[in-house]
Protein backbone atom coordinates (compact mmCIF):
# COMPACT_ATOMS: atom_id res chain seq x y z
CA UNK A 1 0.00 0.00 0.00
CA UNK A 2 1.51 3.24 -1.35
CA UNK A 3 0.47 6.54 0.79
CA UNK A 4 -0.17 9.07 -1.84
CA UNK A 5 2.36 11.18 -0.91
CA UNK A 6 4.81 8.89 -3.09
CA UNK A 7 2.18 8.98 -5.91
CA UNK A 8 3.76 10.20 -8.96
CA UNK A 9 0.17 11.98 -9.56
CA UNK A 10 -0.04 13.52 -6.64
CA UNK A 11 1.10 16.96 -6.89
CA UNK A 12 2.79 19.22 -4.56
CA UNK A 13 1.32 22.41 -3.77
CA UNK A 14 5.00 23.58 -3.05
CA UNK A 15 5.67 23.17 -6.84
CA UNK A 16 2.53 24.78 -8.28
CA UNK A 17 3.67 27.92 -5.87
CA UNK A 18 6.83 27.57 -7.25
CA UNK A 19 6.47 27.73 -10.88
CA UNK A 20 3.92 30.62 -10.28
CA UNK A 21 6.31 32.63 -8.39
CA UNK A 22 9.16 31.90 -11.21
CA UNK A 23 6.60 32.70 -13.60
CA UNK A 24 5.93 35.96 -11.88
CA UNK A 25 9.83 37.18 -11.91
CA UNK A 26 10.47 36.03 -15.14
CA UNK A 27 7.27 38.44 -16.12
CA UNK A 28 8.92 41.37 -14.34
CA UNK A 29 11.91 40.53 -16.64
CA UNK A 30 10.25 39.98 -19.61
CA UNK A 31 8.06 43.33 -19.32
CA UNK A 32 11.03 45.72 -18.59
CA UNK A 33 11.77 45.81 -22.21
CA UNK A 34 8.17 46.72 -22.62
CA UNK A 35 7.93 49.73 -20.39
CA UNK A 36 10.76 50.94 -22.17
CA UNK A 37 9.67 51.23 -24.89
CA UNK A 38 6.32 52.34 -23.68
CA UNK A 39 7.65 55.39 -20.83
CA UNK A 40 9.88 56.52 -24.69
CA UNK A 41 6.29 56.67 -26.22
CA UNK A 42 4.76 58.39 -23.70
CA UNK A 43 7.56 61.23 -22.79
CA UNK A 44 7.65 61.93 -26.97
CA UNK A 45 3.73 61.88 -27.17
CA UNK A 46 3.57 65.77 -26.14
CA UNK A 47 6.20 66.92 -28.58
CA UNK A 48 5.06 64.65 -31.20
CA UNK A 49 1.27 65.58 -31.07
CA UNK A 50 2.17 69.59 -32.01
CA UNK A 51 5.41 69.56 -33.49
CA UNK A 52 5.10 66.25 -35.95
CA UNK A 53 7.44 63.87 -36.63
CA UNK A 54 8.78 65.18 -39.63
CA UNK A 55 10.58 68.34 -38.50
CA UNK A 56 12.45 66.35 -36.93
CA UNK A 57 13.98 66.02 -40.29
CA UNK A 58 13.22 69.21 -42.21
CA UNK A 59 13.25 71.98 -39.30
CA UNK A 60 16.06 74.74 -40.54
CA UNK A 61 18.72 73.92 -37.52
CA UNK A 62 18.88 71.96 -33.84
CA UNK A 63 17.92 75.31 -31.85
CA UNK A 64 15.73 73.55 -29.23
CA UNK A 65 15.08 76.41 -27.41
CA UNK A 66 13.89 78.37 -30.51
CA UNK A 67 11.66 75.49 -31.31
CA UNK A 68 13.84 73.92 -33.93
CA UNK A 69 14.49 69.77 -33.38
CA UNK A 70 16.41 69.12 -36.93
CA UNK A 71 18.00 65.48 -35.99
CA UNK A 72 19.40 65.10 -38.72
CA UNK A 73 23.10 66.25 -38.38
CA UNK A 74 22.88 64.04 -35.42
CA UNK A 75 21.89 61.22 -37.29
CA UNK A 76 24.50 61.34 -39.83
CA UNK A 77 26.91 61.75 -37.06
CA UNK A 78 25.94 58.53 -35.53
CA UNK A 79 25.77 56.86 -38.89
CA UNK A 80 29.55 58.19 -40.35
CA UNK A 81 30.92 56.95 -37.10
CA UNK A 82 28.92 53.35 -37.12
CA UNK A 83 29.97 52.93 -40.86
CA UNK A 84 33.72 53.60 -40.16
CA UNK A 85 34.15 51.79 -37.23
CA UNK A 86 32.57 48.60 -38.90
CA UNK A 87 34.36 48.90 -41.99
CA UNK A 88 37.80 49.06 -39.79
CA UNK A 89 36.94 46.77 -37.34
CA UNK A 90 35.10 43.95 -39.40
CA UNK A 91 38.00 42.72 -41.15
CA UNK A 92 40.85 43.50 -37.94
CA UNK A 93 38.77 41.71 -35.59
CA UNK A 94 38.04 38.31 -38.11
CA UNK A 95 41.60 38.75 -39.11
CA UNK A 96 42.35 38.31 -35.63
CA UNK A 97 40.05 35.31 -34.98
CA UNK A 98 41.98 33.80 -37.84
CA UNK A 99 44.98 34.41 -35.95
CA UNK A 100 44.32 32.83 -32.90
CA UNK A 101 42.88 29.46 -34.71
CA UNK A 102 45.11 28.94 -37.40
CA UNK A 103 47.84 31.31 -37.39
CA UNK A 104 49.70 31.45 -33.72
CA UNK A 105 51.79 29.05 -32.29
CA UNK A 106 49.87 27.03 -29.64
CA UNK A 107 51.67 28.96 -27.10
CA UNK A 108 50.41 32.20 -27.82
CA UNK A 109 46.95 31.21 -28.54
CA UNK A 110 45.66 31.18 -24.98
CA UNK A 111 47.31 34.91 -23.50
CA UNK A 112 46.23 36.29 -27.33
CA UNK A 113 42.88 35.22 -26.80
CA UNK A 114 42.30 36.40 -22.64
CA UNK A 115 43.77 40.01 -23.75
CA UNK A 116 40.81 40.22 -26.59
CA UNK A 117 38.29 39.10 -23.30
CA UNK A 118 40.14 42.25 -21.41
CA UNK A 119 39.81 44.62 -23.73
CA UNK A 120 35.91 43.53 -24.71
CA UNK A 121 35.48 44.65 -20.43
CA UNK A 122 37.43 47.78 -20.11
CA UNK A 123 34.60 50.33 -19.75
CA UNK A 124 33.63 53.06 -22.21
CA UNK A 125 34.57 56.13 -20.10
CA UNK A 126 37.88 54.22 -20.16
CA UNK A 127 38.76 54.36 -24.01
CA UNK A 128 36.95 58.07 -23.80
CA UNK A 129 39.38 58.80 -21.54
CA UNK A 130 42.60 57.50 -23.31
CA UNK A 131 41.24 58.55 -26.73
CA UNK A 132 40.89 62.34 -24.98
CA UNK A 133 44.56 62.32 -23.69
CA UNK A 134 46.26 60.62 -26.15
CA UNK A 135 44.54 60.23 -29.32
CA UNK A 136 42.89 63.67 -29.62
CA UNK A 137 45.81 65.74 -28.98
CA UNK A 138 47.87 63.67 -31.96
CA UNK A 139 45.41 63.54 -34.15
CA UNK A 140 44.94 67.66 -33.44
CA UNK A 141 49.12 67.69 -34.52
CA UNK A 142 48.19 66.42 -38.10
CA UNK A 143 45.00 68.18 -38.86
CA UNK A 144 43.86 70.58 -35.77
CA UNK A 145 41.01 70.65 -34.35
CA UNK A 146 41.81 67.54 -32.77
CA UNK A 147 38.74 66.35 -31.37
CA UNK A 148 36.98 64.61 -34.75
CA UNK A 149 34.88 62.41 -37.46
CA UNK A 150 38.40 60.47 -37.22
CA UNK A 151 38.64 60.16 -33.47
CA UNK A 152 35.60 58.79 -33.32
CA UNK A 153 35.74 56.12 -35.37
CA UNK A 154 39.15 55.16 -34.48
CA UNK A 155 38.25 54.84 -30.54
CA UNK A 156 34.69 53.14 -31.31
CA UNK A 157 36.96 50.36 -34.03
CA UNK A 158 38.88 49.80 -31.12
CA UNK A 159 35.87 49.22 -28.36
CA UNK A 160 33.88 47.45 -31.27
CA UNK A 161 37.29 45.20 -32.27
CA UNK A 162 36.98 42.53 -29.29
CA UNK A 163 33.07 41.84 -30.03
CA UNK A 164 33.22 40.65 -33.35
CA UNK A 165 36.87 39.36 -32.51
CA UNK A 166 35.23 36.82 -29.97
CA UNK A 167 32.19 36.22 -31.95
CA UNK A 168 34.56 35.41 -34.82
CA UNK A 169 36.26 33.19 -32.65
CA UNK A 170 33.23 31.13 -31.69
CA UNK A 171 31.83 30.60 -34.83
CA UNK A 172 35.47 29.21 -36.03
CA UNK A 173 35.32 27.28 -33.07
CA UNK A 174 32.43 25.77 -34.60
CA UNK A 175 33.86 24.73 -38.08
CA UNK A 176 33.88 21.24 -38.11
CA UNK A 177 37.57 19.45 -37.78
CA UNK A 178 36.90 16.60 -40.81
CA UNK A 179 36.26 19.94 -42.76
CA UNK A 180 39.84 21.12 -42.02
CA UNK A 181 41.76 17.19 -42.14
CA UNK A 182 40.04 17.37 -45.93
CA UNK A 183 41.38 20.25 -46.96
CA UNK A 184 44.93 19.52 -45.52
CA UNK A 185 44.42 15.74 -47.07
CA UNK A 186 43.78 17.96 -50.42
CA UNK A 187 46.90 20.01 -49.85
CA UNK A 188 45.35 22.78 -49.77
CA UNK A 189 47.83 25.53 -48.29
CA UNK A 190 46.53 27.79 -45.13
CA UNK A 191 44.79 30.70 -46.62
CA UNK A 192 43.54 28.81 -49.59
CA UNK A 193 42.06 26.75 -46.64
CA UNK A 194 40.56 29.65 -44.46
CA UNK A 195 39.36 31.43 -47.79
CA UNK A 196 37.33 28.35 -49.74
CA UNK A 197 36.66 26.03 -46.46
CA UNK A 198 36.31 27.69 -43.40
CA UNK A 199 34.74 31.28 -44.42
CA UNK A 200 32.12 29.56 -46.79
CA UNK A 201 31.56 27.41 -43.28
CA UNK A 202 31.81 30.34 -40.47
CA UNK A 203 29.65 32.57 -42.83
CA UNK A 204 26.43 33.17 -40.17
CA UNK A 205 28.28 33.55 -37.34
CA UNK A 206 30.46 36.33 -38.77
CA UNK A 207 27.10 37.78 -39.85
CA UNK A 208 25.83 37.57 -36.64
CA UNK A 209 28.92 38.82 -35.18
CA UNK A 210 29.02 42.34 -37.41
CA UNK A 211 25.68 42.79 -36.45
CA UNK A 212 26.42 43.20 -32.53
CA UNK A 213 29.03 45.02 -33.12
CA UNK A 214 27.10 47.39 -35.45
CA UNK A 215 24.78 47.69 -32.31
CA UNK A 216 27.34 48.11 -29.81
CA UNK A 217 28.98 50.82 -32.27
CA UNK A 218 25.36 52.70 -32.75
CA UNK A 219 24.40 52.49 -29.24
CA UNK A 220 28.37 53.95 -27.35
CA UNK A 221 27.90 57.25 -25.80
CA UNK A 222 30.73 57.92 -23.20
CA UNK A 223 33.30 57.32 -25.46
CA UNK A 224 31.69 59.08 -28.36
CA UNK A 225 31.20 62.13 -26.14
CA UNK A 226 34.95 62.41 -25.16
CA UNK A 227 36.63 62.48 -28.02
CA UNK A 228 34.00 63.61 -31.20
CA UNK A 229 33.80 67.51 -30.06
CA UNK A 230 29.82 67.79 -30.22
CA UNK A 231 29.79 70.41 -32.52
CA UNK A 232 26.37 69.65 -34.02
CA UNK A 233 27.00 69.40 -38.03
CA UNK A 234 26.92 67.05 -40.90
CA UNK A 235 30.97 66.46 -41.51
CA UNK A 236 32.30 67.06 -44.68
CA UNK A 237 35.89 66.03 -43.50
CA UNK A 238 37.25 63.41 -41.27
CA UNK A 239 38.64 66.63 -39.45
CA UNK A 240 35.16 67.49 -38.56
CA UNK A 241 34.02 67.71 -34.84
CA UNK A 242 30.56 65.74 -34.63
CA UNK A 243 27.84 64.93 -32.40
CA UNK A 244 25.65 61.51 -32.14
CA UNK A 245 22.90 60.96 -30.68
CA UNK A 246 23.48 59.35 -28.45
CA UNK A 247 26.37 62.13 -27.27
CA UNK A 248 23.29 64.53 -27.71
CA UNK A 249 20.74 62.78 -25.14
CA UNK A 250 24.04 62.96 -22.52
CA UNK A 251 24.86 66.69 -23.37
CA UNK A 252 21.20 68.13 -22.65
CA UNK A 253 19.18 65.68 -20.53
CA UNK A 254 20.71 67.46 -17.37
CA UNK A 255 18.92 70.57 -18.46
CA UNK A 256 15.96 69.98 -20.97
CA UNK A 257 12.50 70.84 -20.47
CA UNK A 258 9.41 70.21 -22.22
CA UNK A 259 9.39 70.06 -25.64
CA UNK A 260 13.51 69.44 -25.55
CA UNK A 261 13.44 67.06 -23.12
CA UNK A 262 10.44 65.13 -24.80
CA UNK A 263 13.00 66.39 -28.69
CA UNK A 264 15.75 64.27 -26.50
CA UNK A 265 13.08 60.67 -25.35
CA UNK A 266 12.75 61.19 -29.61
CA UNK A 267 16.31 60.41 -30.34
CA UNK A 268 15.93 57.91 -27.48
CA UNK A 269 13.34 56.47 -29.52
CA UNK A 270 15.32 56.75 -32.90
CA UNK A 271 18.16 54.54 -31.48
CA UNK A 272 15.60 52.12 -30.45
CA UNK A 273 14.09 51.50 -33.68
CA UNK A 274 17.54 50.92 -35.58
CA UNK A 275 18.65 48.32 -32.60
CA UNK A 276 15.61 46.51 -33.48
CA UNK A 277 15.93 46.53 -37.17
CA UNK A 278 19.29 45.37 -36.18
CA UNK A 279 18.02 42.04 -33.91
CA UNK A 280 15.33 41.03 -36.69
CA UNK A 281 18.01 41.21 -39.03
CA UNK A 282 20.37 39.07 -36.77
CA UNK A 283 17.52 36.58 -36.00
CA UNK A 284 16.95 36.20 -39.61
CA UNK A 285 20.62 35.52 -40.21
CA UNK A 286 20.68 33.28 -37.78
CA UNK A 287 17.57 31.18 -39.32
CA UNK A 288 19.74 30.92 -42.54
CA UNK A 289 17.24 32.33 -44.52
CA UNK A 290 20.52 34.61 -46.24
CA UNK A 291 21.23 31.40 -48.39
CA UNK A 292 18.23 31.44 -49.77
CA UNK B 1 48.79 20.50 -57.15
CA UNK B 2 50.92 22.75 -59.71
CA UNK B 3 48.55 25.44 -59.03
CA UNK B 4 48.53 25.39 -55.41
CA UNK B 5 52.24 25.90 -55.57
CA UNK B 6 51.87 28.52 -58.50
CA UNK B 7 53.98 32.13 -57.82
CA UNK B 8 50.69 34.27 -57.22
CA UNK B 9 49.20 31.85 -54.76
CA UNK B 10 52.54 31.19 -52.70
CA UNK B 11 52.48 35.48 -52.82
CA UNK B 12 48.53 35.00 -51.58
CA UNK B 13 49.60 32.82 -48.67
CA UNK B 14 52.88 35.31 -47.92
CA UNK B 15 50.41 38.13 -47.67
CA UNK B 16 47.71 36.57 -45.96
CA UNK B 17 50.22 35.41 -43.04
CA UNK B 18 51.72 39.07 -43.02
CA UNK B 19 48.17 40.33 -42.49
CA UNK B 20 46.97 38.01 -40.07
CA UNK B 21 50.49 38.77 -38.00
CA UNK B 22 50.13 42.12 -38.75
CA UNK B 23 46.39 42.47 -37.44
CA UNK B 24 47.31 40.39 -34.33
CA UNK B 25 50.76 42.78 -33.60
CA UNK B 26 48.42 45.80 -33.86
CA UNK B 27 45.72 44.80 -31.28
CA UNK B 28 48.33 43.79 -29.02
CA UNK B 29 50.15 47.31 -29.39
CA UNK B 30 47.17 49.15 -28.91
CA UNK B 31 46.41 47.17 -25.81
CA UNK B 32 49.50 47.89 -24.15
CA UNK B 33 49.72 51.36 -25.30
CA UNK B 34 46.05 51.92 -24.18
CA UNK B 35 47.11 49.94 -20.03
CA UNK B 36 50.56 50.85 -20.26
CA UNK B 37 49.63 54.50 -20.59
CA UNK B 38 47.16 54.20 -17.45
CA UNK B 39 49.35 52.51 -15.14
CA UNK B 40 52.19 54.52 -15.92
CA UNK B 41 50.19 57.76 -15.28
CA UNK B 42 48.04 56.17 -12.69
CA UNK B 43 50.02 54.66 -10.45
CA UNK B 44 52.18 57.66 -9.16
CA UNK B 45 49.06 59.20 -8.13
CA UNK B 46 47.18 55.84 -6.40
CA UNK B 47 47.44 55.94 -2.57
CA UNK B 48 45.62 54.13 0.70
CA UNK B 49 45.06 58.32 0.99
CA UNK B 50 43.55 58.57 -2.01
CA UNK B 51 41.26 55.86 -1.83
CA UNK B 52 39.92 57.07 1.61
CA UNK B 53 40.02 60.61 1.35
CA UNK B 54 37.28 62.87 -0.07
CA UNK B 55 37.71 65.08 -3.44
CA UNK B 56 38.37 68.39 -2.90
CA UNK B 57 38.23 71.66 -5.74
CA UNK B 58 36.22 69.44 -8.27
CA UNK B 59 38.06 66.63 -7.96
CA UNK B 60 41.37 68.35 -8.98
CA UNK B 61 42.79 67.24 -5.62
CA UNK B 62 41.78 64.76 -2.91
CA UNK B 63 40.62 61.19 -3.05
CA UNK B 64 37.50 59.11 -4.31
CA UNK B 65 36.49 57.61 -1.04
CA UNK B 66 32.87 58.76 -1.08
CA UNK B 67 32.56 57.68 -5.04
CA UNK B 68 33.83 54.41 -3.69
CA UNK B 69 30.96 54.05 -1.26
CA UNK B 70 28.35 55.71 -3.70
CA UNK B 71 29.60 52.92 -6.13
CA UNK B 72 29.17 49.95 -3.72
CA UNK B 73 25.78 51.20 -3.08
CA UNK B 74 24.56 51.53 -6.50
CA UNK B 75 25.99 48.14 -7.08
CA UNK B 76 24.26 46.60 -3.75
CA UNK B 77 20.78 48.03 -4.65
CA UNK B 78 21.43 46.75 -8.43
CA UNK B 79 22.04 43.12 -6.86
CA UNK B 80 19.28 42.87 -4.47
CA UNK B 81 16.79 43.95 -7.02
CA UNK B 82 18.20 42.07 -10.32
CA UNK B 83 19.33 38.80 -8.24
CA UNK B 84 16.08 37.13 -7.28
CA UNK B 85 14.14 38.60 -10.75
CA UNK B 86 17.24 37.09 -12.97
CA UNK B 87 17.92 33.57 -10.78
CA UNK B 88 14.37 33.01 -10.66
CA UNK B 89 14.14 33.84 -14.60
CA UNK B 90 16.80 31.40 -15.27
CA UNK B 91 15.38 28.49 -13.50
CA UNK B 92 12.32 29.32 -15.09
CA UNK B 93 13.74 29.12 -18.60
CA UNK B 94 15.73 26.09 -17.87
CA UNK B 95 13.72 23.84 -16.25
CA UNK B 96 10.15 24.65 -15.80
CA UNK B 97 9.20 25.86 -19.53
CA UNK B 98 10.01 23.78 -22.65
CA UNK B 99 11.64 25.77 -25.58
CA UNK B 100 8.75 26.03 -27.03
CA UNK B 101 6.25 27.09 -25.00
CA UNK B 102 4.93 30.35 -25.78
CA UNK B 103 5.42 32.32 -22.72
CA UNK B 104 9.34 31.03 -22.82
CA UNK B 105 9.51 31.94 -26.11
CA UNK B 106 8.22 35.55 -25.58
CA UNK B 107 10.64 36.34 -22.56
CA UNK B 108 13.61 34.68 -24.34
CA UNK B 109 12.68 37.47 -26.85
CA UNK B 110 12.20 39.80 -25.11
CA UNK B 111 15.11 39.94 -23.05
CA UNK B 112 17.45 40.00 -26.13
CA UNK B 113 15.73 42.72 -27.46
CA UNK B 114 16.79 44.12 -23.47
CA UNK B 115 20.58 43.39 -24.17
CA UNK B 116 20.34 45.09 -27.24
CA UNK B 117 19.49 48.68 -25.88
CA UNK B 118 21.87 51.29 -25.94
CA UNK B 119 22.98 52.06 -22.30
CA UNK B 120 21.93 55.77 -22.91
CA UNK B 121 18.24 54.64 -23.50
CA UNK B 122 18.47 52.95 -20.10
CA UNK B 123 19.24 56.16 -19.16
CA UNK B 124 16.22 57.93 -20.63
CA UNK B 125 14.21 55.33 -19.14
CA UNK B 126 15.22 55.41 -15.60
CA UNK B 127 15.09 59.12 -15.41
CA UNK B 128 11.66 59.20 -16.94
CA UNK B 129 10.07 55.77 -14.54
CA UNK B 130 12.57 55.70 -11.68
CA UNK B 131 13.10 59.75 -10.94
CA UNK B 132 10.27 61.19 -12.41
CA UNK B 133 7.43 58.52 -12.31
CA UNK B 134 8.08 56.81 -8.89
CA UNK B 135 9.43 60.14 -7.33
CA UNK B 136 13.12 58.86 -6.55
CA UNK B 137 14.85 61.71 -8.23
CA UNK B 138 18.76 61.56 -8.80
CA UNK B 139 19.26 59.14 -6.32
CA UNK B 140 21.45 55.91 -5.97
CA UNK B 141 18.23 54.10 -5.49
CA UNK B 142 17.46 55.12 -9.16
CA UNK B 143 20.72 54.27 -10.58
CA UNK B 144 20.72 51.37 -8.50
CA UNK B 145 17.53 50.25 -10.02
CA UNK B 146 18.42 51.52 -13.75
CA UNK B 147 21.56 49.25 -13.48
CA UNK B 148 19.58 46.21 -12.25
CA UNK B 149 17.47 46.68 -15.26
CA UNK B 150 20.49 46.94 -17.59
CA UNK B 151 22.43 43.66 -16.33
CA UNK B 152 19.41 41.42 -16.31
CA UNK B 153 20.04 40.03 -19.72
CA UNK B 154 23.85 38.82 -18.71
CA UNK B 155 22.87 37.44 -15.25
CA UNK B 156 19.88 34.95 -16.99
CA UNK B 157 21.79 33.78 -19.81
CA UNK B 158 24.85 32.82 -17.65
CA UNK B 159 22.78 31.32 -14.97
CA UNK B 160 20.54 29.62 -17.26
CA UNK B 161 23.57 28.44 -19.10
CA UNK B 162 24.88 26.98 -15.15
CA UNK B 163 21.51 25.08 -15.37
CA UNK B 164 21.56 23.82 -18.54
CA UNK B 165 25.29 22.18 -18.05
CA UNK B 166 23.83 20.22 -14.87
CA UNK B 167 23.43 16.41 -15.72
CA UNK B 168 20.00 15.31 -17.14
CA UNK B 169 19.83 11.95 -15.07
CA UNK B 170 19.89 14.19 -11.67
CA UNK B 171 16.51 15.42 -12.79
CA UNK B 172 15.38 11.93 -13.96
CA UNK B 173 16.69 10.66 -10.53
CA UNK B 174 15.60 12.99 -8.27
CA UNK B 175 11.78 12.12 -10.10
CA UNK B 176 12.41 8.79 -9.32
CA UNK B 177 12.56 8.84 -5.99
CA UNK B 178 9.49 10.62 -5.81
CA UNK B 179 11.21 14.20 -4.68
CA UNK B 180 9.29 17.44 -5.19
CA UNK B 181 10.78 20.02 -8.01
CA UNK B 182 10.94 22.27 -5.48
CA UNK B 183 13.46 20.06 -3.17
CA UNK B 184 14.85 18.76 -6.73
CA UNK B 185 15.47 22.69 -7.35
CA UNK B 186 17.21 23.43 -4.20
CA UNK B 187 18.93 20.29 -2.81
CA UNK B 188 20.29 18.88 -6.20
CA UNK B 189 20.18 21.78 -9.27
CA UNK B 190 20.57 25.01 -7.11
CA UNK B 191 23.87 23.71 -5.90
CA UNK B 192 25.17 21.68 -8.84
CA UNK B 193 24.58 25.31 -10.81
CA UNK B 194 26.21 27.97 -8.63
CA UNK B 195 29.18 28.34 -10.91
CA UNK B 196 27.19 29.18 -14.10
CA UNK B 197 25.05 31.57 -11.03
CA UNK B 198 28.58 32.65 -10.00
CA UNK B 199 29.84 33.76 -13.22
CA UNK B 200 26.43 35.68 -14.20
CA UNK B 201 26.76 37.47 -11.10
CA UNK B 202 30.29 38.63 -11.64
CA UNK B 203 29.86 39.34 -15.12
CA UNK B 204 26.70 41.74 -14.23
CA UNK B 205 28.76 43.56 -11.18
CA UNK B 206 31.46 43.94 -14.25
CA UNK B 207 28.45 45.45 -16.53
CA UNK B 208 27.50 47.41 -13.90
CA UNK B 209 30.60 49.10 -12.59
CA UNK B 210 31.43 49.85 -16.15
CA UNK B 211 28.22 51.39 -16.74
CA UNK B 212 28.55 55.34 -17.16
CA UNK B 213 25.51 56.81 -19.43
CA UNK B 214 22.87 55.25 -18.18
CA UNK B 215 24.12 56.79 -14.27
CA UNK B 216 24.45 60.33 -15.52
CA UNK B 217 20.93 60.85 -14.89
CA UNK B 218 19.64 58.51 -12.48
CA UNK B 219 21.81 58.53 -9.84
CA UNK B 220 23.40 62.11 -10.31
CA UNK B 221 26.80 64.15 -9.76
CA UNK B 222 27.00 64.76 -6.14
CA UNK B 223 30.32 63.73 -4.99
CA UNK B 224 29.72 64.29 -1.29
CA UNK B 225 29.79 60.91 1.08
CA UNK B 226 26.02 59.57 0.79
CA UNK B 227 23.65 59.86 3.94
CA UNK B 228 20.68 57.49 2.91
CA UNK B 229 19.87 55.38 -0.89
CA UNK B 230 17.50 58.52 -1.15
CA UNK B 231 20.70 60.79 -1.68
CA UNK B 232 22.84 61.24 -5.10
CA UNK B 233 25.47 59.75 -5.15
CA UNK B 234 28.54 59.89 -8.24
CA UNK B 235 29.72 56.69 -9.33
CA UNK B 236 33.18 55.95 -9.74
CA UNK B 237 33.14 56.29 -13.94
CA UNK B 238 31.00 59.26 -14.17
CA UNK B 239 33.60 60.93 -11.97
CA UNK B 240 36.20 60.18 -14.79
CA UNK B 241 34.34 61.28 -17.17
CA UNK B 242 33.36 64.53 -14.93
CA UNK B 243 37.48 64.79 -13.82
CA UNK B 244 38.56 64.36 -17.93
CA UNK B 245 35.25 67.16 -19.53
CA UNK B 246 34.02 69.21 -17.24
CA UNK B 247 37.55 70.02 -14.73
CA UNK B 248 40.60 71.13 -16.30
CA UNK B 249 43.43 70.40 -14.22
CA UNK B 250 41.77 67.26 -13.31
CA UNK B 251 44.16 64.59 -15.08
CA UNK B 252 46.10 63.02 -12.80
CA UNK B 253 42.83 62.35 -10.38
CA UNK B 254 41.15 61.56 -13.31
CA UNK B 255 44.29 58.66 -14.36
CA UNK B 256 44.07 57.28 -10.79
CA UNK B 257 40.77 56.83 -11.15
CA UNK B 258 40.94 54.80 -14.25
CA UNK B 259 43.47 52.68 -12.89
CA UNK B 260 41.22 51.73 -9.84
CA UNK B 261 38.40 51.01 -12.05
CA UNK B 262 40.68 49.18 -14.64
CA UNK B 263 42.16 46.88 -11.89
CA UNK B 264 38.39 46.31 -10.49
CA UNK B 265 37.33 44.94 -13.62
CA UNK B 266 40.29 43.44 -14.39
CA UNK B 267 39.87 41.82 -11.12
CA UNK B 268 36.29 40.86 -11.75
CA UNK B 269 36.44 39.70 -15.02
CA UNK B 270 39.28 37.28 -14.76
CA UNK B 271 37.30 35.64 -11.84
CA UNK B 272 34.76 35.43 -14.16
CA UNK B 273 36.62 33.60 -17.28
CA UNK B 274 38.60 31.15 -14.11
CA UNK B 275 35.54 30.48 -12.53
CA UNK B 276 33.61 29.52 -16.13
CA UNK B 277 36.36 27.67 -17.02
CA UNK B 278 36.38 25.67 -14.20
CA UNK B 279 32.98 25.00 -13.38
CA UNK B 280 31.19 25.20 -16.72
CA UNK B 281 33.79 23.54 -19.02
CA UNK B 282 31.84 25.93 -21.67
CA UNK B 283 32.81 29.27 -22.54
CA UNK B 284 30.26 32.40 -22.38
CA UNK B 285 31.20 35.01 -24.28
CA UNK B 286 30.31 38.42 -22.74
CA UNK B 287 29.15 40.10 -25.18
Amino acid sequence: MTSSHSNILYRWPTDDLLCWLLRGLAAIAGLVVVFIVVFLIAETLPVLSHVGLERFFTDPSWHPAEGFYNLTPMLWGTLFTMAGSVLIATPLGILSAIFCHYYAPPILTRPYRRLIELLAGIPSVVYGFWGLVVLVPLIGEIHPPGPSLLSGILILTIMILPTIALMADASLANVPQHYLRGAAALGLPRWATIRGVVFPTAKSGLFTGVILETGRAIGETMAILMVCGNVVQTPSSFFDPIRTLTANIALEMSYALGDHRAALFVSGLVLMTMIAALTMAAEWISRGRIYG
Amino acid sequence: MAEASSPTHQAREWLASILVWGTAALVTATFCWLLGDIVWHGLSHLSWTFLTTSPESAGRRGGIGPILVSTLLILGVCLTVSLPIGVGTAILLAEFTSDHSLFGRMTRRSLDVLAGVPSIVFGLFGNAFFCKTLGLGFSILSGGLTLACMVLPILIRSTEEGFRAVPANYRLSAAALGLSRTTTLVHLLLPAAVPGLLVGLILGIGRAIAETAALIFTSGYVDRMPESLLDSGRALSIHIFDLSMNVSGGDANAYASTLVLVILLLAINGTAAWLAERGLHRRIVTV
